[in-house]
């Protein structure tokens, strides 16, 4: 049989919000562009977003800026983000959001007509655009129906649609091939029937979101199996700081068979309220040092908030993610969870109910229909689930071209760096827009200098000989009880609260699976089998897994998505450093490297006893980089 | 709490397959894309099956359960009865692919066939003015999650292959409705190319669309409806045919 | 083998797996529906009792007929012969046309006889028995494009049968301020008419569905807020009223032939 091969310009690994992003900047600049991905078309976890998407547009509060949307990106992520990340992000997303609008996007407005903005935990001002609680949703159809409209003008132009841009749907790559150290192209099979294909293109974007199903209690789907993480790695990229994973607050926690599943921070932007099972309103105890002059502490000036923003502190519900995640996790362990081990969540208090209806009405759906819980009248239990991958591909902030593998991009959850160690939500969907779109100029930019790099005999018969493999094997080991195992392992000893010697048995854990998976076998034939099919995506999750526990082992403090029970405190010089995942083809390896420093300019943004609290005196006095 | 349930899965390919009766456990809370899980990881390791989200937001994993088109992932096992056999099959109007899953690519030709949206050509970025009301009709047509399940009951094409060709969906005229009552689309003609080139005129508004939809959006009475008399400004109704012509405006 | 017995769908033999009683909807609307069309059709031909003492069958009006018993017309006005080519034409028959093609044409009476007489589907995932279908798009069901007109017939209709329901407030002799069980039959028969013709799709439509922009209109957008409500219930009315009004006939023909006596409260 011969190998279904196809050449484009660009190749776009990942459809969410990021990939469809970049594919949109690509082909607008006249690149012809592929874009895959492993569900179908308009499925991928961006469609999953609720909250919004941040961007200091000042509709609501006209007091709002970049540099006020950067200082509290900065803050959110405990200053290790990097800053041009966080500066390019704040700068253009309003750009991005307003350019949706010319897409067709129908956001939800504010009495003047524009768009409206709502709070969202560490950010000043309302500043998340949103349509309901389905803003992913709106983002994704929007970009596809973009997409469709750049299909259907190369269509009148050429005769066929598809000529220009091509969406592969139900296709999962398994390998990034390289010729002399450049990228040349991606190999993988059709999901549906098994069979392979060939992709040559100099440049490949990797949009392949997140790692959640490494862990037991996600929010994520099967998607999430940190693919492009693992891709990156394989091709010589680097990952950085992937200790840091977001434990978002609020996942359901009842029945069973939904735990994990989100319950969108709207809840307690709209009102929604923390309770333990004394009755006890408990954020209040949690409010940290740092941000002691922002959130109320006590809850009449946090109720006059939600009517006065101006003059009283925020309510500490409000807080960034990690800390409310921390606070619940410390109150299910003193005994005062709820039956099911979570706290209780309620907005029925706050709100009547036909504007929760209207405001939240998914979340009214997925409590109503899942959990049997009307939640205009009775409290939610909620507790944390893994939601979110701050670490990354290594990326060049300006193009998104990966560190160290020319014609390698990559823009979204799998870059790292924008977010340091902790993402503010609504934060994410926004760098899908504002990198995604980078990624984009960043291919152009490169192929102007770089030509088509043909993929050679030798790597497609590697890659194809990897696809083989399990299928040759006889007894091995069955994927899914691998993957079980995994989960167990990351769930108990890499989760929100970790320890030295426990990540040191995840390390050695993981390297046991990962021996065990080389010997995975598979039932059935090539044609739509997902054994076969996590049999590939086990084998990231345990590279990722890999990367996370190491760095997490290097880093002996506590900051952001990353606790340390054996080092409790933030510790200003580990501020300084990044924590670099490479491999070698065996194993992992990771080493420190210097976190890029300020400049001036954006270090006069904030206030020196701010900064007092996050950096060094050394660094304080020497006031940016340049 | 957990008990045995029947479960009767269709499978097989296009050249064959039909319904196997297997017995799995199920526990309390869980939907039947548990169950079908459960079954894939203990029973039937090659058994497929779409799925994303199990939240009902992404709509992939549309099926028929007990003959009705459904999302797996939201539909609870107790709502059936203890001794009740529950009977999933993949969907009946599209091409079989294996199992559960079938060749939904029929929608993504038609969502390329529905012309894009037309910015006006003299309104920059972040100058849109809309007010709520004006784009909340549009806005209930955007929470469509694409799941298909309409285009499935739609007895249009679920009962007569052929009519694929000239026939939309469902799907695709909440798509034209919502852009045809976008505040801001500037392109014409979109009523006229529903009825001729979409196949409109075809819905019978038997409203099954909107008895299926996992949405709960209001398919016949909000979209095709509103659609159909549309349509019958321009083309049925020689009065405001008339008026059009004289007063020089394309249906408002 | 077509739809879903085609080659390339899931082999399944059976027409549909639905375990509910589907049937059971369609059957119903069927049997109403059919006695409906049974009595209005001998209701129009029987050519009598249709008026007594200031009450007036809502089949019979307005009688425009030569024919027609002199006080049961308006005001004598009676455009059209007694009869047509030697057929006596029942007055019913002149007008009957127009509340029969609204509702024929109506969007919801559309649902329901397509589903409970043509099959076609009796329910949803059930299979239709027939080899073609090519929906609304030619004749004669293409027609079914002109409902608006048939609801501003309509509108007429209502208010000549408004007009009834306020001329039985007279007591025999021809004195206003009094009011029977018959003048409460034909009040309810005209509300609920009014009440299945605001609700009508046809009149969201006309009476701002066709705007663009809601926010330059803000009276019509009123307007259209409050018939969106009622058509909401647009199938409850369909059926109420048409319960009402054959009533209000069954009522008027039995006064009208002395089988019952119209009860006066004052
Ligand atoms: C429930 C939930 C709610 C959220 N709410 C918000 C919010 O309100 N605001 C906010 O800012 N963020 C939110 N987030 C986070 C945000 O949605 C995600 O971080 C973001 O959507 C990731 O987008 P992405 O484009 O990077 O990747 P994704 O949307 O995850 O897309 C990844 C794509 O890559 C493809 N892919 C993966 N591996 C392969 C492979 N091997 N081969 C081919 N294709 C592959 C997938 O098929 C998919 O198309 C939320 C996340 C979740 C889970
Ligand atoms: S109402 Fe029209 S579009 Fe909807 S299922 Fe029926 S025929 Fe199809
Ligand atoms: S309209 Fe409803 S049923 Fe149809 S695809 Fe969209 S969500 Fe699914
Ligand atoms: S899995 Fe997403 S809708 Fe069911
Ligand atoms: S009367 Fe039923 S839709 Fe007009």
């Amino acid at each position: 049989m011969t190998l279904e091969r196809h050449k484009y310009d660009v190749l776009v690994i990942g459809a969410g919000g990021a990939g469809l992003r970049a594919a949109v900047e690509a082909r607008e600049s006249g690149l012809r562009v592929a874009i895959i991905c492993k569900s179908l078309f308009g499925k991928a976890h961006t469609v999953m977003a609720e909250g919004g998407a941040a961007a200091s547009m000042g509709n609501v509060n006209d007091k709002d800026s970049w540099m006020v949307h950067f200082r509290d990106t900065m803050r959110g992520g405990k200053f290790l983000n990097h800053y041009r990340m966080a500066e390019l992000h704040a700068k253009e997303s309003p750009d991005r959001i307003w350019e949706l609008e010319t897409w067709g996007a129908l956001f939800d407005r504010t009495k003047e007509g524009k768009i409206s903005q709502r709070n969202f935990g560490g950010h000043e001002y309302p500043r998340l655009a949103h349509v309901g609680d389905r803003t992913g949703l709106e983002l994704i159809r929007t970009m596809q129906q973009k997409i469709v409209q750049l299909q259907q003008k190369d269509g009148r132009e050429t005769g066929d649609m598809e000529s220009g841009i091509k969406v592969f749907a139900e296709l999962t790559i398994t390998d990034i091939l390289k010729e002399n150290g450049k990228v040349s192209g991606a190999y993988g099979y059709w999901r549906e029937s098994g069979e392979e294909v060939l992709f040559e293109a100099p440049a490949v974007v990797i949009a392949t979101g997140g790692v959640g199903k490494t862990f037991k209690i996600t929010s994520n789907s099967w998607e999430g199996t940190g693919d492009g993480h693992a891709l990156a790695l394989k091709a010589g990229a680097n990952l950085v700081d992937m200790e840091f994973l977001q434990f978002h607050p609020t996942g359901m926690v009842w029945p069973p068979s939904v735990r994990g599943i989100l319950v969108t921070e709207s809840v307690r932007g709209e009102g929604g309220v923390l309770t333990n099972n004394l009755g006890e309103r408990f954020m209040f105890k949690y409010i940290p040092d740092v941000f002691k002059d922002k959130y109320a502490d006590n809850e009449a000036e946090a109720d006059r908030w939600y009517e006065d923003q101006d003059n009283n502190r925020r309510p500490p519900e409000l807080l960034p993610r990690d800390e409310v995640a921390r606070a619940i996790n410390s109150e299910v362990k003193a005994g005062r969870g709820t039956e099911h081990g979570g706290v209780f969540l309620d907005v029925s208090k706050r709100l009547p109910a036909e504007l929760i209806k209207k405001r939240l009405p998914s979340m009214w759906h997925q409590f109503y229909e899942l959990a049997g819980v009307d939640i205009t009248k009775e409290p939610m239990e909620v507790g944390p689930t893994c939601h979110y991958v701050m670490g990354g591909v290594e990326v060049e902030p300006d193009t998104a071209a990966a560190v160290g593998v020319p014609g390698l991009f990559a823009a979204g959850e799998v870059a790292g760096g924008m977010h340091g160690s902790n993402r503010l939500g609504g934060n994410s969907l926004s760098d899908l827009l504002v990198f995604g779109r980078r990624a984009g100029m960043g291919a152009v930019e490169y192929l102007k200098k770089n030509g088509a790099n043909p993929v050679s005999e030798a790597a497609i018969k590697a890659a194809a000989a990897k696809i083989q493999a399990p299928f040759d094997r006889q007894g091995g080991e069955n994927s899914y009880s691998l993957h079980a195992e995994l989960q167990e392992v990351t769930h108990n000893l890499v989760g929100i609260i970790r320890t030295g010697s426990e990540l040191k048995e995840a390390i050695a854990k993981i390297a046991d699976i990962r021996k065990r998976s080389a010997n995975v076998a598979v039932t059935g034939g090539r044609k739509f089998n997902p054994g076969f099919h996590l049999a590939f995506d086990l084998d990231n999750m345990l590279l990722v897994a890999e990367s996370t526990a190491k760095s997490a082992d290097a880093r002996e403090e506590s900051r952001g998505g990353h606790t340390r029970d054996d080092f409790p405190g933030m510790d200003n010089k580990w501020r300084q450093v990044n924590h670099i995942s490479s491999f070698d083809g065996e194993k992992v390896n990771v080493r420190a490297q210097a976190l890029p420093p300020m400049p001036k300019e954006l270090f006069e943004l904030f206030d020196v006893h701010e900064l007092e609290k996050y950096m060094t005196p050394e660094e304080v006095a020497k006031g940016g980089s340049n | 709490m957990a008990r045995n349930i029947k479960l009767r899965i269709w499978r097989g390919d296009s050249t064959d397959g039909g319904l196997k009766d297997v017995v799995v456990e199920a526990n309390e809370g869980e939907v039947v894309l548990d169950v079908i899980h459960r079954v894939q990881a203990t029973q039937m390791g090659d058994l497929a099956v779409r799925w994303n989200c199990k939240a009902g937001k992404c709509g992939s994993c549309s099926m028929e359960i007990n003959g009705k088109p459904r999302l797996a992932c939201m539909t609870q096992v107790a709502s059936f009865g203890e001794e009740e056999t529950i009977t999933v099959t993949p969907l009946r109007a599209f091409p079989i692919i294996k199992d559960l899953v079938t060749d939904v690519s029929f929608n993504y030709k038609k969502a390329m066939e529905v012309p894009a949206y037309e910015h006006p050509a003299n309104l920059a970025p972040g100058e849109a003015r809309m007010e709520q009301i004006d784009v909340e009709r549009s806005q209930e047509f955007r929470k469509c999650i694409e799941c298909f399940l309409c285009q499935d009951v739609c007895h249009v094409v679920r009962d007569h292959e052929e009519n694929k060709k000239s026939f939309a969906g469902p799907r695709f005229f909440i798509r034209i409705a919502e852009l045809d009552m976008h505040p801001l689309d500037t392109l014409k003609n979109r009523k006229k190319t529903a009825q001729e080139e979409h196949g409109l005129g075809m819905c019978n508004i038997t409203k099954c669309c909107t008895e299926v939809c996992p949405e709960h959006i209001k398919i016949t009475d909000n979209a095709i409806i509103p659609m159909k008399e549309r349509v019958a400004d321009i083309k049925y109704d020689p009065i405001r045919w008339l008026g059009t012509k004289i007063r020089k405006r394309e249906g408002l | 083998m077509s739809g879903v017995f085609s080659p390339t769908r899931a082999k399944i033999k059976e027409r549909t797996l639905r375990t509910d009683k589907w049937w059971l909807q369609p059957l119903l609307t069927f049997s109403v529906l059919i006695s409906f069309v049974i009595y209005a059709t001998f209701r129009a031909f029987e050519n009598d009792n249709y008026y007594k003492d200031h009450l007036i069958s809502p089949f019979y009006s307005p009688c425009l007929s030569e024919a027609c018993v002199p006080e049961a017309t308006i005001n004598g006005f009676t455009p059209v012969s007694a009869e047509i080519l030697n057929f006596a034409l029942s007055p019913a028959l002149i007008i009957l046309i127009f509340p029969l093609g609204f509702r024929m044409t109506c969007y919801y009476y559309r649902k329901s006889y397509y589903r409970s007489f043509w099959m076609s589907p009796p329910a949803c995932a059930v299979a239709e028995p027939h080899k073609k279908y090519t929906g609304e798009t030619r004749f004669p069901l293409i027609i079914q494009n002109s409902h608006r007109y048939f609801f501003y017939a309509g509108l007429v209709l209502n208010v000549i049968l408004t007009y009834d329901a306020v001329i039985s407030f007279k007591n025999p002799e021809g004195e206003w301020g009094h009011m029977s069980v018959g003048s409460l039959v034909l009040l309810v028969s005209s509300t609920m008419l009014w009440l299945y013709s605001m609700s009508c799709h046809s009149c969201r439509h006309t009476i701002g569905g066709r705007l663009k922009n809601f926010s330059k209109h803000p009276v019509r957008y009123k307007l259209w807020s409050w018939v969106s409500v009622l058509n909401h219930s647009h199938q409850q009315f369909a059926w109420f009223s048409l319960a009402a009004v054959a009533f209000a006939d069954i009522y008027v023909r039995q006064v009208a032939s002395g089988a019952w006596t119209n009860f006066y409260f004052f």
